[in-house]
């Protein structure tokens, strides 16, 4: 199905088999789940169907959709998806059914309206990555968070109450602004389409003053540095992710957090480029400290979760330094590391989900020497864990490379202080699995402690499969991804009075926005 | 005499309310306790008929009865949201006055009359006609406050507002003197002829700032806002539905016309009366609303929060009232009053519900564990409440949106980062109570209330038009533009 719906089929599925949930009686569990999972499995086909269509090496949005929405002022539900969107979709597509097969036995209550918010969730997200309308990226942003809100407030632990709270007020902090910014833009430009705002910024058809363009990108840029968390607004990162269930962390920390940087990559640097480079060195520093930072408190965490939630934080602050080197590489590497942390964490998170399972906590020191009765488990737990470090061969690698080489191209210094987040993240983890797995069994409640059932291998099999594979055969992904990233640095240039603009080679696109016809893909 | 048949066409809507509260009060004598609650058919019937009804001016627009009136879109446009009130009031009450054993005669009378009274404001083109019109709601309005006879609360509730209301309406008719006395007229296209001669002296800027005085109080922006909780929280959940709708909208409409039509040369005068007004506005109604316990009163704070939008809204027209441009601010007014009137109305007449017998199950705390009990009324009112708080795919987002884009517009940047700051605040006030309906466990024992047909109707029709409104703004939003259109 390569209609030119696919993309909506593809945003709105989630969301049928959401409602078609509501059909379906409460205390129909078992076909509840399977109805769940089948949605999330079909979509999960769908968007391989996207992968196998997309064209690379092209920088233009693919599959694009236009079609008007509400007339004054214009918007217009316009979807597209390139280099950058399409793997944020597909590890969409991929950590959803994980979540819902990891939801399958530890949700007991509500489980209809679980799977519920888990599936509009997926919409919501799918929807963030995929419009090209500020209005209805705005849309998406906020609606989604609504379910999530819900999976954290309702089945979260116990603090969830103040954790959602938290999560959804941070965030709503930062959009708010967002909407302004994107409100001021719209007076500016009198458009809410980004092919089109992007082409008269490039062309200077609409100049920005200095203080106007570090005002607009201080709204967004704010929005999003809350999402990824950039550090000093990290701080409803960790309350979220230990408070929320298993699949609420999964899709928070694979899902979620990309969203911040997805939009630095696509507003922040095409639309404000003086801006970022006026701003790149304050962010960069922000965004070292954060690697140091989160690395440092992960160290020191008794509780396995928070663990993993700060080293989320060390981990995105690779991505903004990829971003804001604003090199090809690095930026390569940042999306890559979207990715791998995307799996890794994920996978992370799925892990010490099924520890709580068995033991109903968090606590590091409750548990040690589980490799006896958990082989299984530990075998793969540790594969994930040196994913996540960074291990050559292994996804993690590879976005940390990238991102530390294209970094230390432009800026040798920022790699260098960066490069220790690299050995910390290995101090961490390791100390952390040799707490939890390694050494004699310390206490009686874990000595019998069932190995992973063949549902939780399935998800860490799945996991650790995709790990290897992002590890080995990364140009399939590098080779999608190459031309948008490059074409991210050439919305960043500006034509100026005096510089031809053909002196580029590239025509600037065209302001109306030119829908490819299904013929010409 | 009769007045011309064309003018009876443009008073149509009203003559229908009027004629039909009269009949439910003639029949109230004749009909046997046991039947008074089908009273309620020839009410619903008034008030369906009214809303139909508007379909008669909309057909003749034009002044009416020697330009006392004028029926033009802007007027047609609240015609629509106040009949719509009143259908929807009747609709909410009948229940009500029987669970509450309340004489149902009266009470729709009065509701019909109240809305006769707003369409007036709707389409005054005359300070008298608006003072009219406005005495007319107002005093239907204080009676209905204090319908629950034997309640303390509903009594304080209709002290309060008539004592404070009617000081507001004698603020509004002694501005009007001095402006009659400044310019000669009372005419609104006249003074504002008037007023762009430059006959705008110390006299008649005193004259505009008692009215905005009258009208703010209506309208309950700050400083003029302190009555709204009390009143709204003693008054029946029904009546506070109207109260919190119906009488705003229209009052906001005349202060539009005030403003927009008789004052536009000297927005300069009232543009940083407003500016300051909505800024206090919603803080006054928001920073009070996050330390209510109790639902309805949480919900008239939070009503004042949202007339202190409107504000930004009118603000962003001042900054530029002949400009082409204001157009669109006055279509963020008007489209911001229809989706604030159908989640305003949702969430009153699910509380009203919610309340049960003698509204007794009002505090946050009582609604513990409510999305287990009633899945669907919990569902339902966190949409209201979502919407409220202006989240994307409700009415209440673009509603706000709206405003948002038309003070952007005028450059108010200060005043739209006030906005924004007030709308996290507030989202944690509506957030509070979807986690106690979602997240925590029933406190007590909760015997459900069975919902009746016609509230039943209220919610889903106003659930439903949140959403639409939400999706699919378009068409209203286009007679919102023309309304705007037609009033310059």
């Amino acid at each position: 199905m390569q209609g030119p719906l696919l993309l909506t089929v593809i945003i709105f599925l989630p969301l049928a088999g959401a409602l078609a949930l509501l059909i379906l009686r409460p205390e129909d569990r078992v076909w509840i789940r399977r109805l769940a999972l089948t949605t999330a499995l079909a979509e999960l086909g769908l968007s391989l169907l996207l992968l196998r269509g997309f064209l690379p090496g092209v920088a233009a949005y693919q599959f694009e959709e236009y079609r008007s929405w509400i007339a004054t002022p214009p918007i217009h539900y316009h979807l597209g998806v390139d280099g950058i969107s399409l793997f944020l979709v597909l590890l969409t597509t991929f950590l959803t059914p994980l979540a819902v097969l990891a939801s399958w036995q530890s949700i007991t209550s509500r489980v209809r309206e679980f799977f519920l918010m888990l599936l509009v969730l997926e919409t919501g997200m799918i929807g963030v990555f995929l419009a090209l309308d500020l209005f209805l990226f705005f849309v998406f942003w906020e609606v989604m968070l609504v379910p999530m809100y819900f999976l954290i407030g309702i089945w979260g632990h116990e603090r969830r109450i103040y954790a959602a709270l938290k999560f959804v007020l941070y965030t709503m902090a930062g959009s708010v602004l967002m909407l302004v910014g994107i409100l001021w833009l719209y007076n500016l430009t009198g458009t809410f389409d980004l092919p089109v705002m992007q082409a008269m910024l490039q062309t200077s058809q609409v100049l920005l003053n200095t203080r106007t363009e570090m005002l607009l990108f201080g709204a967004f840029f704010l929005a999003f540095a809350i999402k990824v968390p950039l550090f000093p607004l990290h701080t409803w990162l960790p309350d979220a992710h230990v408070e929320a269930p298993t699949a609420g962390s999964v899709v928070l920390a694979g899902v979620l957090l990309k969203m911040g940087t997805y939009g630095m990559l696509r507003f922040c640097l095409p639309l404000f480029p003086e801006a970022s480079h006026r701003l790149a060195p304050y962010i960069a520093v922000l965004a070292i400290i954060g690697i140091i930072y989160g690395a440092l408190v992960a160290m020191v965490q008794p509780d396995l979760k928070k663990l993993v939630a700060y080293s989320s934080v060390s981990h995105l602050g690779f991505v903004v330094l990829g971003i804001f080197a604003f090199n090809a590489t690095s930026i390569q590497g940042a999306l890559y590391q979207m990715l791998s942390h995307g799996v890794s964490t994920g996978a992370l998170f799925l892990a010490v989900g099924m520890l709580y399972d068995r033991r109903h906590t968090h606590l590091i020191r409750e548990f040690g020497g589980l490799a006896t009765p958990m082989p299984v488990f530990s075998a793969l737990f540790l594969f994930v864990c040196l994913s996540s470090l960074g291990l050559p061969m292994l996804n993690g690698f590879v976005g940390e490379f990238l991102i530390l080489l294209g970094t230390f191209q432009q800026h040798a210094r920022w790699a260098v202080w960066a490069a220790t987040g690299v050995i910390l993240s290995a101090v961490y983890l390791l100390w952390a699995y040799q707490r939890v797995i390694y050494g004699d069994v310390t206490s009686e409640n874990n000595r019998a402690l069932p190995d992973a059932t063949r549902r939780e291998r399935v998800i860490l099999f799945t996991a650790a499969a995709v790990i290897l594979w992002m590890g080995i055969a990364s140009p399939v992904f590098t080779r999608r991804m190459e031309a948008s990233a490059q074409n991210v640095l050439k919305q960043m240039q500006r034509s100026t009075a005096y510089e031809a603009r053909d002196s580029r080679g590239a025509a600037p696109r065209a302001i109306q926005p030119a829908i490819p016809s299904a013929g010409e893909r | 005499m009769v007045p011309p048949m064309d003018d009876l066409y443009r008073l149509a809507p009203e003559l229908v309310f009027c004629g039909f509260g009269m009949l439910v009060m003639l029949l109230e004598p004749f009909v046997s306790a046991a039947r008074k609650k089908w009273l309620s058919v020839p009410a619903l019937a008034g008030a369906v008929l009214g809303l139909a009804a508007t379909a008669l001016p909309a057909a003749h627009p034009g002044a009416a009865y020697y330009g006392l009136l004028r029926i033009d879109t802007f007027s047609i446009f609240l015609h629509l949201i106040v009949g719509a009130v009143a259908v929807l009031v009747v609709l909410s009450s009948a229940d009500y006055l029987e669970r509450e054993k309340l004489p149902p005669g009266e009470f729709y009378a009065l509701v019909l009359f109240a809305t006769a009274g707003m369409g007036i404001m709707a389409s005054a083109q005359e300070l008298m006609t608006g003072f009219v019109g406005l005495e007319i709601s107002s005093i239907a309005s204080y009676v209905l406050a204090g319908y629950r006879r034997d309640s303390p609360r509903s009594n304080e509730a209709a002290m309060k507002y008539f004592l404070l209301g009617s000081f507001a309406t004698a603020f509004f008719l002694y501005g009007i003197a001095m402006a009659y006395g400044a310019t000669g007229t009372t005419n609104l296209e006249s003074l504002r002829t008037a007023v762009a001669q430059g006959h705008a002296g110390g006299l008649l800027t005193l004259g505009l700032g008692l009215m905005l005085v009258g009208l703010a109080f209506k309208v309950a922006t700050a400083p003029f806002q302190v009555w709204t909780p009390d009143v709204y929280e003693g008054a029946p959940a029904p009546v506070t539905a109207l109260l919190a709708s119906g009488p705003k909208a229209a009052a906001f409409a005349l202060l539009m016309r005030i403003l927009f039509v008789g004052f536009t040369a000297s927005s300069g005068a009232w543009f940083w009366v407003v500016w300051i007004s909505a800024a206090l506005t919603m803080f006054a109604g928001n920073l009070a609303a996050l330390v209510q316990t109790n639902v309805k009163r949480m919900l008239a704070y939070s009503s004042i929060a949202h007339a202190g939008y409107i504000l930004v809204a009118i603000a962003a027209v001042g900054t530029m009232p002949d400009d082409a441009q204001s157009v669109a601010g006055i279509a963020a007014v008007l489209f911001y009053l229809a989706t604030y009137v159908l989640m305003k109305f949702g969430a009153f007449t699910m509380v009203s519900q919610l309340g049960g017998p003698g509204e007794r199950r009002l505090e946050i705390n009582d609604y513990a564990g409510l999305s287990q009990e009633q899945p669907w009324a919990a569902a339902c009112l966190s949409l209201y409440l979502l919407s409220l708080l202006g989240l994307p795919v409700t009415a209440g987002f673009l509603g706000k949106f709206y405003v948002f884009k038309a003070a952007v517009n005028s450059n108010l940047l200060w005043l739209v980062i006030l906005m924004a700051a007030n709308s996290v605040v507030a989202a944690y006030y509506y957030l509070r109570v979807i986690v106690v309906m979602y997240m925590r466990e029933p406190q007590q024992e909760w015997t459900p209330q069975p919902v009746p047909r016609g509230v039943a109707l209220v919610l889903l029709l106003t659930a439903a038009g949140t959403l639409y409104l939400g999706l699919f703004p378009g068409k209203v939003m286009q007679l919102a533009i023309q309304s705007a259109l037609s009033l310059r």
